[in-house]
């Protein structure tokens, strides 16, 4: 892991990502899930499942609803927007959303401007 | 502000507390509780429960803060002695006295016992109270014998508990049958068959008369009347009846009923306006209700009068009761045991199976009551149809399926009464306002809606069902559509996929469908092409289909650790093979648990440590058991006619061909199979997918079973087979489902879809009459050439080996969140709170 200027941490090579999968990373003791889409973008939330309270959305399943990236938490299979964290399923529930870009082939998160919908 | 005592903190008066506190917005009583008991309201219905496990931290109403929160005032172990009605104060054991402005009586019963010479004896229980239990567990430690006068509900379950606590225990009831309040003599001998296969004794009919005592003043058996010899024990529990806690209401001047009970009026008013009386010590309506069901409706309609809602009446309660005792289903509804003259009975008694079901109908058809043992799953939709004239004839009612019945509504013409979702209690009735005016269209708009679904999930495909036809009652075609990206159904899936020959979901999607796939059409048509012999599941573009499951070729538990399950084919293992199950598992310090399936579930295995695990088990000749796929899980067997000297074919032999046949099959849902050696039916065939059963000649075939959810019985499809035709009479059956069958849909659903039903699928694959015969033969054929071990070809594979690691950039951190703790010799995952309070465990 390797800190650059502006608080982004680099996690992986881009292309170490499955096109349409997930995988856990661990950032300062916060552990997250990271996605590759099929239309090649990439997002980072929280990897904790507020439902089932493991640490799990990295496995669940990505796709759209009526356009909106989402995951599928693999425990009971609610439903986030990847893009803000919001819950499709039960409106007050939502999960930490992490900044991700990708520099250099890199993925590259920022923990500290993490926002929460909530 | 105003002062409410309540007097006595057990369920009833619990459930007032709850009600007044959640309506109660403005503050305006301060509430004193005294218990006698010295433990705060605990759930004494399940009490017999704690002899099962469960603790009586679990059995207990509320919690801890429950009292501090909401500013009550609970006194345990302090009993009310007085009331002083001019006064208006109530004066309790420990001498206070506590001024009220309204007083609600709350004091239960008391077990009645029959008055015995010596019933007080050392070693003479009653059962009620969390007290006697303890009480009863202590003593019976120096105990080999119990008795327990009486035989009904309580008298059962306290006979149980002596059971479980290893005495060898009878049953005395005075009436000619067990529990005669809620069965009738039909019933009742059902029951009885079942409770002495347990081993218990049951006598009925006969009277206790004394309680005999040895020297030291203990019980050493007990006299009835009539009969010569005493029954030989050494504890007595009186389980036979309660009477009404009166005694106070009575030194207090307020009117009593000429055989106990507090008399209140339809708002549960005592002869004093400002006294209440609710639960089984009032008597209302003229009678006293010992359930817990009435004694709520009471605590509600007390509630809403104090806080200043819409007058309330408690207008009578239902008394139907449905439990399980000793594992045997026992329930009644209505009046089950109407003497009417115009009640007319119909009743079904298998003995052997040991069912035993009866209802009662008026001249015009409609629903009285009735009796169901044996067999409860028919409770909840009956009852729902009380006073109502059912779809279904009264014989078609009770009658099994196979002698002509129609089970109870367990799909759309569900009563809307019905528990669908039992996790999140949503009845049908919900769910189909949900559709009619919120507009919900699938399940996952009901679960939005309503949380139905939201637990367990096992209720998905009812609700679906539900949904689609409440739809179709307001014109609505339901759609078949899979989801938004794909207007298809499963089955027109399939036959796009077998037809064009596409084994890209991008490319399906675009050809197809619209959009990128989503969490339900993914995993589809990813096992659509699994069916159709697609490669290794994980291969390419499938691997990112797959649910988690399938990705991580486990089974994922609540903590985010894994299951690993060899397959064990048939059950049937050598001793080398179950020593290098016992070695991995110490090893990798995983919990192990033999399955319903006859085989090994080891828990506990994190994602980075499956590779490990399973080049163990590859090493020693274990293969996947696909565990973790819809797909062909096991064929359970039982011992079959090598050992067992009743068994008429191989079963063992059978189920481990079939096993390795079938084994890695995909399909719309998981499918289980079983071999019986011989009508005896050991391996429970009947409730499988596929069920073979032994006879003389050769195999009975019997599909669409199903336990879990909606349990069903097996269909006859096809008798005295050879092996041969049996084989392929399975293999077409298989494929035609996996080819027509809805996602997530088992076989016996899919049976009872489907027009024509069984008569239907025995036409496609025995008659041939769509002629497809020959393809469903050449698919089951490409399957069983293509099969290859799945965790042995990740073994091979580096690529695939890469995506077990728990995180990409820190692979040799293991995930901190999962943690275990010992219990009972072995690990289990921690709780939240315990994680918490953990030091991080290391983990090498």
């Amino acid at each position: 892991m390797t800190s650059s200027v502006d608080s982004y941490v680099t996690i992986c090579s881009y292309d170490d990502l499955i096109p349409g999968r997930g995988v856990a990373a661990l950032v300062d003791g916060r552990q997250i899930a990271l996605f590759r889409l099929y239309d090649g973008s990439v997002y980072a939330v929280s990897n904790l499942d507020p439902f089932s309270g493991a640490y799990v959305l990295a496995r669940g399943l990505v796709g759209t609803h009526q356009g909106t990236p989402t995951v599928a938490s693999p425990m009971y299979k609610q439903r986030f927007d990847l893009r803000t964290g919001r819950c499709l399923d039960t409106d007050e529930v939502s999960i930490t959303v992490y900044p991700v870009r990708v520099h250099d082939g890199q993925i590259e998160i920022s923990v500290e401007a993490a926002r929460n919908v909530a | 502000m105003k002062t409410l005592v309540l007097v006595g903190h057990g369920m009833v008066g619990h459930r007032l507390l709850e009600r007044l506190v959640e309506s109660d917005t403005a503050d305006q009583w301060r509430i004193v509780v005294f218990a006698e008991e010295p433990r705060p309201a605990y759930d004494r219905v399940r009490l017999s429960s704690y002899f099962d496990g469960v603790t009586l931290d679990e059995l207990r109403l509320g919690d801890d803060e429950f009292f501090t929160r909401h500013g009550i005032t609970l006194r345990l172990g302090e009993r009310v002695e007085a009331i002083d009605r001019s006064a208006q104060t109530v004066t309790s054991s420990a001498g206070e006295t506590v001024a009220y402005d309204v007083l609600v009586l709350a004091t239960g019963s008391y077990p009645f016992v029959p008055p015995l010479p010596h019933r007080d004896a050392t070693g003479c229980f009653v059962y009620r109270t969390v007290e006697d239990i303890l009480a009863i567990e202590e003593y019976a430690a120096g105990c080999r014998t119990g008795v327990v006068v009486g035989g009904g509900l309580l008298g059962l379950e306290a006979a149980n508990a002596l059971r479980i606590l290893g005495l060898a225990t009878q049953v005395v009831e005075f009436a000619p049958r067990l529990m005669p309040l809620q069965v009738d003599e039909g019933g009742g001998a059902i029951l009885r068959r079942h409770i002495e296969q347990l081993g218990l004794t049951v006598h009925t009919s006969v009277r206790a008369e004394e309680v005999m005592v040895d020297e030291a003043g203990r019980v050493c058996g007990l006299r009835l009347a009539d009969r010569d010899e005493p029954l030989t024990t050494d504890l007595v529990v009186f389980a036979a009846g309660v009477r009404p806690r009166d005694e106070l209401a009575r030194s207090a001047g307020l009117e009593v009923g000429p055989r106990g009970g507090i008399v209140v009026d339809d708002a549960c008013r005592t002869s004093d306006p400002n006294i209440f009386a609710i639960g089984e010590c009032a008597l209302i309506g003229g009678r006293v209700y010992g359930l817990v069901g009435p004694g709520y409706s009471m605590a509600d309609v007390v509630a809403a009068q104090l806080t200043g809602q819409t007058r309330q009446a408690f207008t009578g309660a239902d008394t139907s009761t449905k439990l399980k005792l000793m594992g045997v289903d026992v329930a009644s509804f209505g009046d089950a045991l109407s003497q009417a003259e115009d009640a007319l009975e119909v009743a079904y008694t298998d003995s052997v199976a040991g069912v035993y079901r009866k209802i009662l109908v008026d001249t015009e058809g409609k629903l009285l009551g009735g009796i169901l043992v044996g067999d409860a799953s028919s409770y909840a939709s009956l009852r729902a149809q009380l006073g109502t004239k059912p779809a279904q004839s009264p014989d078609q009612l009770v009658l099994p399926p196979s002698e002509g019945g129609t089970p109870a509504a367990t799909g759309a013409d569900l009563p809307d009464a019905a528990t669908v979702c039992s996790c999140v209690n949503v009845s049908a009735g919900a769910i189909r306002a949900a559709v009619r005016e919120q507009g919900c269209v699938d399940p996952a708009g009901v679960k939005r809606c309503t949380k139905a679904g939201s637990g367990c999930g096992s209720c998905v495909p009812l609700i679906k069902t539900l949904v689609d036809a409440e739809l179709e009652a307001q014109g609505i075609t339901p759609s078949k559509a899979l989801c938004e990206h794909f207007e298809y159904s499963r089955a027109e899936l399939f036959e796009i996929i077998q037809i064009t020959g596409i084994r890209s979901f991008v490319e399906l999607v675009s050809r197809y469908g619209q959009g990128e796939g989503c969490e339900v059409c993914k995993p589809t048509v990813a096992s659509i092409f699994a069916s159709l012999g697609s490669g290794h599941i994980l291969d390419g573009e499938q691997a990112g289909l797959q649910d988690t499951n399938d990705y991580a070729l486990a089974n994922l538990q609540k903590d985010g650790s894994y299951s690993v399950v060899p397959r064990i084919p048939g059950g049937e293992i050598t001793p080398d093979k179950l020593i290098v199950i016992g070695q991995v598992a110490k090893e990798f310090g995983l919990y192990t648990k033999i399955t319903g399936g006859q085989r090994i579930d080891m828990f506990g295995a994190r994602l980075e440590q499956l590779p490990l695990i399973w080049k163990r088990l590859v090493d020693a000749g274990f293969e996947s058991g696909h565990a973790y796929g819809k797909a062909v899980r096991t064929v359970k067997s039982c011992v079959g006619n090598t050992w067992c000297r009743y068994g008429v074919q191989d079963s063992v032999g059978l189920a481990i061909a079939l096993e390795l046949r079938y084994r890695g099959l995909r399909a719309p849902h998981k499918l289980k199979f079983a071999v019986s050696g011989c009508a005896r039916e050991c391996a429970e065939a009947r409730s499988k997918d596929v069920g073979v059963i032994a006879t003389e000649k050769g195999w009975n075939l019997y599909v669409a079973g199903n336990g879990g959810f909606s349990p069903r019985h097996a269909d006859l499809l096809a008798s005295d087979l050879d092996t041969e035709t049996l084989v392929r009479t399975i293999d077409r059956f298989l494929m035609y489902y996996i080819r027509t069958g809805d996602r997530l849909e088992r076989t016996a659903r899919w049976l009872e879809r489907l027009d024509g039903g069984l008569d239907h699928v025995r036409d496609v694959i025995i008659h041939d009459s769509l002629g497809v015969a020959a393809e469903l033969d050449a698919m089951m054929a490409a399957h069983v050439a293509g099969y290859q071990d799945e965790w042995r070809a990740v073994l091979e594979d580096p690529e695939r080996l890469r995506r077990f690691v728990s995180f990409i950039n820190a692979p040799g951190t293991p995930d901190p969140s999962i943690q275990f703790v010992p219990e009972r010799d072995q690990i289990r995952p921690a709780t939240e709170a315990e994680r918490r309070s953990l030091p991080l465990m290391v983990v090498s």
